[in-house]
């Protein structure tokens, strides 16, 4: 038994651009222990509900991350919908899916762009930003912001895409479908990369179930869930099943991921397929909001929470998101016990952490 | 498994032309209806606060009487509420982002001259027309009073009895 | 077409001493922590542990109504990962949540107003300043 020290992980660290710290304990080379703390940006977003009213919020909450902005605004508009009890229009709810599904393919090569930079396969790395580039472009051209929508609002959507955009889609959805063969190729049967990701930081499916994890990193352990499945947005009328892969390392978690980019793709056909002609894009909402609920939306990262309760004031008593991130923490800080040192950084990357997400 | 798996697509990249644009030389593209900036029509403006009302992150303000619309670039999320919110549609959502600026502080939006005359007329007028109004209300409310005072002098004498 | 579950999603109201037998119940019944968190009504705290069911989505929040000065136990020793949930509540909201297995004394979130979300200072939130310094 080696003598154990105490070695800081972040809040500044080369693998992920975002402010997280851990405090590792290890024995030798090996860590017996992590201790994550957080809040070097707290923002208090969540306070603001007091001083801006539910229409407001929409802005304010699709600002709560850059990468799903869509769905954080998408997720508070459904709450805010419940608690309206009104009925979105057909053709709001499929324009709904074909951004969410958009946003989570470039989310995900995202991710798999910065993998490839975690074990240092540059040349990867820039090919998976190349691809995602022709999504962002298409997010601009549909919306009028690369990244941030703002085109949710409480009842509905504000913006149409007309049918030659969804042709635009359609073909943009083929080529890079095309250039994701050989990415994921790459990513599944290269020897050098196996060998960082296969067998490295497995959760167990108890353990993912008892932690509480969320999104593919609980699917990568097994465990079939995905919030899509509770029938909000076209959902329903798209036909997938979630993507599972059973040995929980982060070979699976990054299989999960790639396979739901073309399971993505698969839903944007089918959602463009099937959306309905209709004219009209939101129900008026009259009124304040009374009442609570809790929303769940599949966020590229997981199972994101919005809770609200308002009470017959144009301002919310309280509005509370639980992103993804927050819920996969304690499964990280299981995950890297018994691990090598110098594969934290990577395994702290394969829960894909948006740490501006967690603290709001 | 196998080895060099992307040698062949890394080979191939080194010969295709860039997929970024060279900007400065070439000119940035934003498609159709893009978020830029916000701009105004000033002289369209009605004063009515609405903008500065709806606005989430509070960059805007509003001076009716000096006919001024200021923006605070800086503060600016370019979410576009307050060009859903503009009665007189006024505001609009330009393509290309904001220039950047020397200094930081809010951009004021004046009216012309003409403009700014033509609205102290119309102020007058409607100030001269409420003067009226109130002047009428209040002939209309002293004879009222006129008319009651007498019943409730009777009153207080008949209490006093 | 895809099957779609939609179970209705259930709000139980309890005591607070009810709470640890509620959520060991729910945890045997193969239910996961989603989430918990803290809202201040109506001078009151308002604390909803939520449960999630993952194969047919069944959401089940317990909901702990309590006065400002009342103390509740920690879900910790249960549910693990309700850490950073229940350090989230007490340093926000400044809800006394007595024995954390990992509490961060108020340093969860670096923030330099004590309790944001919680009672305003003045009123009744005299008692909870001293406690804390």
């Amino acid at each position: 038994m080696g003598k154990r020290s105490v070695i800081p992980f972040g809040p500044q660290h080369p693998v992920l651009p975002e402010p997280i710290h851990i405090d590792l304990v290890i024995e030798d080379e090996k860590v017996v222990e992590a201790i994550p703390s957080v809040g070097f940006i707290h923002r208090g977003l969540e306070s603001l509900v007091d001083r801006r009213d539910y229409n407001q919020m929409t802005y304010v909450v699709e600002r709560t991350c850059g990468i799903c902005s869509f769905q954080h605004g998408m997720g508070y508009c459904e709450a805010m919908e419940h608690v309206f009890g009104v009925e979105v229009p057909a053709r709001a709810k499929y324009l709904r899916t074909i951004w969410a599904e958009l946003g989570r393919i470039h989310s995900h090569l995202l991710w798999l762009g910065l993998l490839a930079d975690g074990f240092g396969y540059e040349n990867l790395f820039y090919q998976c930003w190349r691809v995602r580039e022709k999504i962002l472009d298409m997010q601009e051209m549909t919306s009028g912001g690369r990244l941030i929508f703002s085109v949710n609002k409480v009842g509905g959507v504000i913006k149409d895409i007309d049918k030659e955009k969804l042709d635009i889609i359609l073909k943009t959805i083929d080529e890079v479908e095309a250039e994701l063969e050989t990415i994921k190729d790459t990513f599944l049967l290269d020897y050098s990369v196996q060998s960082r990701l296969q067998g490295v930081g497995i959760v167990t499916k108890e353990q993912a179930h008892d932690l509480g994890a969320a999104g593919p990193f609980a699917r990568a352990s097994g465990i079939k869930t995905d919030m899509r499945k509770l029938g909000y947005a076209a959902y329903p009328d798209l036909d997938f099943e979630p993507i599972v892969s059973a040995t929980g390392d982060s070979y699976a978690r990054c299989y999960c991921r790639i396979m739901e980019i073309f399971q993505s793709i698969d839903l944007l056909r089918q959602a463009i397929a099937k959306i309905p002609n209709e004219t009209d894009l939101f129900t008026p909402v009259k009124g304040n909001p009374d009442g609570e609920y809790f929303m769940r939306v599949e966020q590229p990262r997981g199972e994101a929470v919005y809770y609200v309760k308002a009470s017959g004031k144009p301002y919310l008593d309280r509005f509370r998101v639980r992103t993804p991130t927050f819920a996969n923490l304690p499964g990280l800080c299981e995950m890297l016990k018994n691990t090598q040192l110098s594969d934290v950084g990577l395994l702290v990357l394969t829960i894909d952490p948006c740490i501006s997400c967690t603290e709001r | 498994m196998s080895v060099l798996k992307y040698a062949p697509e890394a080979l191939k990249n080194l010969f295709k032309p860039p997929v970024t644009t060279k900007y400065p030389f070439e000119p940035a593209v934003y498609p159709e209806g893009a978020r830029g900036h916000i701009e105004i029509d000033i002289d369209d403006c009605i004063g009515c606060g609405m903008c500065v009302r709806s606005c989430p992150c509070g960059t805007l303000s509003v001076d009716k009487m000096a006919g001024t619309w200021s923006i605070d670039r800086f503060d600016c999320i370019a979410c576009g509420y307050c060009v859903e919110k503009c009665p007189k549609k006024c505001l609009h959502m330009i393509e290309g982002y904001q220039t950047p600026g020397v200094k930081e502080g809010a951009v004021t939006y004046t009216k012309s001259p003409e403009q700014l005359e033509k609205d102290r007329i119309a102020r007058e007028e409607q100030a001269k027309k409420a003067a009226a109004a109130k002047a009428a209300a209040a002939a209309k409310a002293a004879e009222a009073k006129a008319a009651a005072a007498p019943s409730g002098i009777e009153q207080a004498a008949a209490k006093k009895l | 077409m895809a099957e779609v579950i939609h179970p209705e999603e259930q709000i139980i109201e309890i005591d607070v001493d009810q709470l640890l037998t509620k959520a060991m119940e729910l945890k045997k019944a193969g239910f996961r922590l989603s989430q918990a968190c803290a809202a201040f009504v109506n001078e009151k705290f308002e604390l909803s542990y939520s449960f999630a069911e993952d194969k047919t989505y069944q959401y089940t929040t317990l909901r702990v109504v309590i006065d400002t000065d009342t103390e509740v136990p920690s879900i910790t020793d249960i549910v693990p990962p309700a850490v950073f949930y229940e350090n989230e509540m007490k340093e926000l909201f400044g809800v006394k949540i007595k024995m954390i297995s990992l509490d961060y004394e108020n340093r969860f979130y670096r923030i330099e107003e004590e309790t944001p979300f919680g009672p305003k200072n003045g009123a009744d939130a005299s008692g909870e300043k001293k406690e804390e310094a």
